[in-house]
């Protein structure tokens, strides 16, 4: 049991890192000349290499390489060639800042792409938009589509909680009861969470018996357990993420809830399930990708392949393949482009119809928000395949602008 | 019956839960509370040997699929580890005040948060009861899990030979005295050196065995201990810094206070077990069961 | 002893050292200010030389406490964060000028400071700092509940400040180098009212207290009040810290008022020299580049910071500055 932890990342890592160095130590006269444009391609890379989601992090980072790999190697743009800036953001948004900062100020980068946790992406993204630094964010905020924080710069790959827990509710409330209740860590994130599932479900005329709020964070949750099992709802949905969702998720089957009611988890992450054991078992949740997508998109199957060939066969994870997709839509617009300009870059990104890694995508014109499909999963455990056979795909929600909340409540002028 | 908007079931099964919950919360502040009231040493690295009792567990568990190794082995193991740390690093810092053995264990815990983050990766580990001590049984109030029974009764035991440990050895007498006023022990020709040897040992290790009962509730994770830390501090401080029975009581307190507000207003949960400290902290000082004078 | 630079230039050694030290005493604030004015050239980066120079000054105002007074807080985050989301709300939801902000989160930080103080004075020893620790979590929860003006958990964004326009001139803060010489303007200030306030009668009373606080009691001073204002203008200067940070960072992260940063605040001290006048400053810019630099190098900076932390609690218990001026001091007679 103890041996199964994700130690094989922690020493690809730190090459990684030391590559960030290397460009760190790297003449200031010549970064002047690339800030000009006759040097690389600069990709300015903040994620939280350290803490919780470290691994998550890692998997960003080898799948972001891969992006810049594929695109120097059909010859960049004309020649110039990409490169990836990557910093640790210490899942802080006070450090992102500074490394944002940092990213911007000495070593001129391009473009941003990056951040894992939401209160830091909106850090990221604060910092960008106010240098007109284009931010092209793969962590999963609903905020950062509002106009509050949206700027003209800022662009959104990743799925948000909006998108992922409509998607998971449609398909699990006609499916498995009515009577739903709300486990929620109280944060936006979960927040967010829960109007996602209660405007997925009052189509569906859901009853919701509790919304229970706890704190984020919280190591022990059978506090709130015997009153849920009391209730004996039909589906609960864990509206928290990481850490806390292996804990509840664990504490709920200890609780014996799942006699009666199905667990259903806004975001599955591949990583936390591969952590969190059998407890897992019967989970239903949204992802934005899974690696089991390649039996039925060929993309899917050409980036597992790049990924495997790079990293000894490891698939990539969800938060990596964002990390891919993230990169290569940059890259990709910076080729329609055919410059480094920002308002160009926009422009091509705006224009991108794109199936890099899990079909059609493309960027709502008034948040900049990626609009592509939700895969529902199931968590397996008996009849698991190998470690990285976790999840059965049971449903896939097709891109659909009508599912994201419109450009006029988000505050765009249309 | 109902109390409140609250069936009375409800209240006692929220209670039961509390008392489970703050069973780790007295093993972990007995040992804080040991060091900080005979040393006046703040062991920052309290929830640093907390994970590392709960790795060490895992770990043994992965070889020998024995539970009651792990639960015997952990507490060892750290308690070894605290000998060490005690002999080869705080041993210099006596004489010094309080900051400095503060800074030294805070350093410490990132060392050893750090290493286990080497030794174990960055994800975790998972981990469920053992397969004897699963499931949920009917105590009249409703289905409670097996595992949180044992870990009730289980640490009343614990409680209880600590007691015994305390009251009715010699040695127990010396950290009886130490606790009450450390000049006289050493006027007294006792080798105060050995004592304290000892007592930082025990704290380690009773933070390893909380480490290794808590692991089977939430999995193990390096940044387990962090939140642990803060909890344990707020156990010893209302309890009363070197009080035995306080620590319990004040665990016990700290638990069933997280459970109730759990279930009545569970958004102010985490501020909840700040405010009781600081109420205590205002009101009395010294904490419930603390003596006047010991380190003001 | 109060900042170990005066103390030599009283007792005035005749040696180099001594009168190097003498000289160096009388001029600690210009000399502050020449060190400082230099720094961003030396920096690894313009931002990471404004987080010096902002956490320099909270580990400065938590000095006078830790230091000077002698009572070890936990809890100086909240100060810092008070006079970042008081700044910040001021920017974002009041609409207001960067300096009137400034002015607005500095007045919050003194609200709470005073408020916590007058609970917190009553304890004393461990029991002070546990008091401190448990206060400012009740108020990080606190802002961290009121969602619509703080943001909570993801922090307030949107404060952003391209330029602070003074009537006559407008300075570009988006330029790095002038947004740290703008900030500095403010450190530099406030490192000179600070450097009055040591030197006047109120600073020998701090002294008084933390050598001996029955003493000063019998001689007459009321040092209940005495901690208490110490307390707040404490809280003050953090608070300027924290308002600085909201608009140098242009985001007051949920964090600022953890209290992982009232630690960070007592390592910085601790690490520089806590008896010292000019030791926060170095222990400060040592932990953040220390942290920045490891964390550039290897994804395990947090084994070699632990270890640094831990070696010089062993081995250099005065801290960085205290060193070199006991050093010099050494030397002096």
């Amino acid at each position: 049991m103890a041996d199964e932890t994700g130690r094989s990342g922690a020493f690809s890592r730190r090459g990684l890192l030391q590559g960030g160095a290397l460009a760190l130590a790297a003449p200031a006269l010549m970064r002047r000349a690339w800030a000009q444009g006759a040097g690389p391609i600069r990709i300015g890379f903040p994620v939280p290499l350290t803490g919780a989601f470290g691994a998550e992090a890692n998997d960003q980072v080898r799948a972001a390489q891969i992006a810049v790999k594929e695109f120097n190697a059909a010859g960049g743009l004309d020649g110039r060639m990409a490169e990836l800036l990557v910093r640790d953001d210490k899942l802080n948004p006070g450090e992102a800042a500074t490394r944002t900062l940092e990213l911007i100020e000495k070593d001129k980068v391009n473009f941003l792409v990056g951040a894992l946790s939401a209160a830091v992406t909106l850090s990221v993204n604060n910092v960008a938009r106010e240098r007109g630094v284009l931010y092209n964010s793969i962590s999963q905020s609903d905020a950062i589509n509002e106009a509050k924080d949206f700027g003209r710069t800022t662009f959104h790959e990743a799925l948000n909680p909006h998108m992922t827990a409509g998607a998971v509710g449609r398909y699990v409330f006609p499916k498995h009861g009515k009577r739903v209740a709300f486990l929620t860590a109280d944060y936006a994130y979960g927040h967010e969470m829960v109007r996602g599932f209660r405007r997925a479900g009052e189509a569906l005329g859901i009853e919701v018996v509790a919304d229970i709020r706890h704190p984020i964070g919280a190591s022990d949750y059978s506090a709130f357990l015997p009153r849920l099992a009391a209730l004996k709802p039909d589906v609960l949905c864990l509206c928290n993420f990481g850490r806390d969702q292996v804990v509840s998720i664990q504490q709920a089957t200890e609780f014996g809830l799942k006699r009666t009611t199905k667990l259903v988890a806004p975001v599955l992450l591949f990583t936390a399930r591969k952590a969190g054991g059998d407890a897992f078992e019967g989970v239903v949740g949204g992802t934005s990708y899974y690696w089991r997508l390649e039996d039925s998109v060929p993309t899917a199957k050409a980036f597992n392949d790049a990924f495997r060939a790079a990293y000894n066969g490891a698939v990539p994870s969800d938060y990596g393949a964002l990390g891919y997709a993230g990169v290569r839509s940059v890259l990709e617009s910076v080729k329609a482009a055919k410059s480094t300009d920002t308002d160009k870059v926009i422009a091509a990104m705006e224009a991108l119809r794109a199936d890099f890694y899990k079909g059609p995508q493309y960027f709502r014109a008034c948040d900049h928000q990626s609009v592509q499909s939700v895969l529902i999963v199931e968590s397996k455990h008996k009849d698991q395949k190998g470690p990285d056979d976790v999840f059965t795909i049971v449903g896939t929600e097709q891109p659909d602008e009508a599912r994201l909340r419109t450009c006029a409540e988000l505050g765009h002028k249309a | 019956m109902m109390i409140g908007p609250y069936p009375l079931d409800l209240l006692a099964l929220q209670l039961v839960t509390g008392v489970a919950l703050g069973a780790i919360y007295v093993l972990v502040g007995i040992g804080l509370s040991l060091i900080f009231g005979l040393m006046t040493i703040v062991n920052f690295a309290h929830g640093a040997f907390f994970m590392a009792g709960a790795y060490v567990g895992v770990f043994l568990y992965g070889y020998t699929g024995n539970f009651w190794v792990s639960l015997v082995a952990a507490p060892l193991a750290v308690g070894a580890l605290g000998l060490l740390v005690e002999r080869l690093l705080v041993r210099r810092l006596y004489g010094r005040g309080i900051d400095d053995p503060l800074l030294l264990t805070f350093g410490l815990s990132y060392v050893i948060v750090e290493s286990v983050r080497i030794l174990f990766g960055l994800t975790g580990i998972p981990f469920g009861a053992p397969p004897a001590l699963r499931g949920a049984v009917d105590i009249g109030i409703g289905y409670f899990p097996l595992y949180r029974l044992f870990l009730i009764v289980f640490t009343a035991l614990v409680v209880a030979a600590l007691w015994l440990f305390v009251e009715r050895t010699s040695f127990g007498l010396i950290i009886r005295a130490g606790a009450r006023d450390r000049q006289i022990v050493q006027v007294l020709g006792i080798d105060v050196s050995k004592v304290w040897l000892v007592v930082f040992a025990l704290g380690c290790g009773l933070a390893g065995l909380a480490g290794i009962l808590a692991a089977p509730l939430q999995g193990v994770t390096p940044e387990m201990g962090i939140p642990v830390l803060a909890e344990a501090f707020v156990v010893t401080v209302v309890g009363g810094m070197g009080s035995l029975a306080g620590a319990v009581l004040a665990g016990l307190l700290v638990g069933i206070v997280v459970a109730m507000t759990s279930l009545i207003a569970p958004d102010m949960t985490k501020m909840a077990i700040f405010a009781l400290m600081a109420l205590v902290l205002l009101v009395r000082p010294r904490g419930l069961l603390g003596r006047a004078g010991a380190l003001g | 002893m109060s900042g170990a630079l005066t103390a030599p230039a009283a007792r005035g050694g005749t040696g180099r050292g001594g009168r190097l030290l003498r000289q160096a005493a009388r001029h600690r604030v210009g000399l502050t200010l020449a060190v400082l004015a230099l720094f961003p050239f030396v920096a690894p980066y313009e931002a990471l030389a404004v987080n010096i120079l902002v956490l320099g000054l909270y580990a400065l105002g938590f000095n006078l406490l830790f230091g000077y007074t002698g009572l070890l807080s936990f809890g100086h985050a909240a100060f810092l964060g008070a006079g970042a989301y008081g700044t910040g709300i001021a920017i974002v939801h009041g609409g207001l000028h960067p300096l009137p902000a400034i002015a607005a989160g500095v007045v919050l930080a003194t609200v709470i400071a005073a408020v916590m103080g007058f609970l917190a004075i009553r304890t004393r020893g461990i029991y002070f700092a546990m008091t401190t620790l448990a206060l400012s979590m009740c108020v990080y929860y606190a802002f961290y509940q009121m969602e619509p003006l703080t943001g909570g958990e993801n922090g307030l964004r949107g404060i952003n400040v391209p330029a602070l326009n003074l009537g006559l001139v407008s300075l570009p803060l988006i330029d790095p180098l002038v947004k740290y010489y703008v900030i500095l303007v403010f450190v530099g200030t406030a490192v000179w009212l600070f450097s009055r306030l040591l030197a006047s009668p109120f600073g020998a009373v701090l002294e008084a207290i933390r050598e001996n606080e029955n003493r000063a009691r019998a001689c007459g001073y009321d040092v209940a009040r005495t901690k208490l204002v110490a307390f707040v203008i404490s809280g003050a200067v953090c608070g300027l810290a924290g308002a600085l940070n909201a608009i140098h960072l242009s985001i007051v992260p949920i964090e600022t008022m953890h209290y992982a940063m009232s630690g960070e605040a007592v390592m910085m001290a601790l690490l520089g020299g806590m008896r010292t006048f000019f030791g926060p400053f170095v222990g400060a810019a040592t932990f953040l580049v220390l942290q920045d630099g490891l964390a550039t190098l290897t994804s395990h900076w947090q084994l070699f910071t632990g270890a640094i932390f831990i070696a010089f609690v062993l081995f250099l218990p005065s801290g960085i500055w205290g060193e070199v001026v006991a050093r010099l001091k050494r030397a002096g007679s």
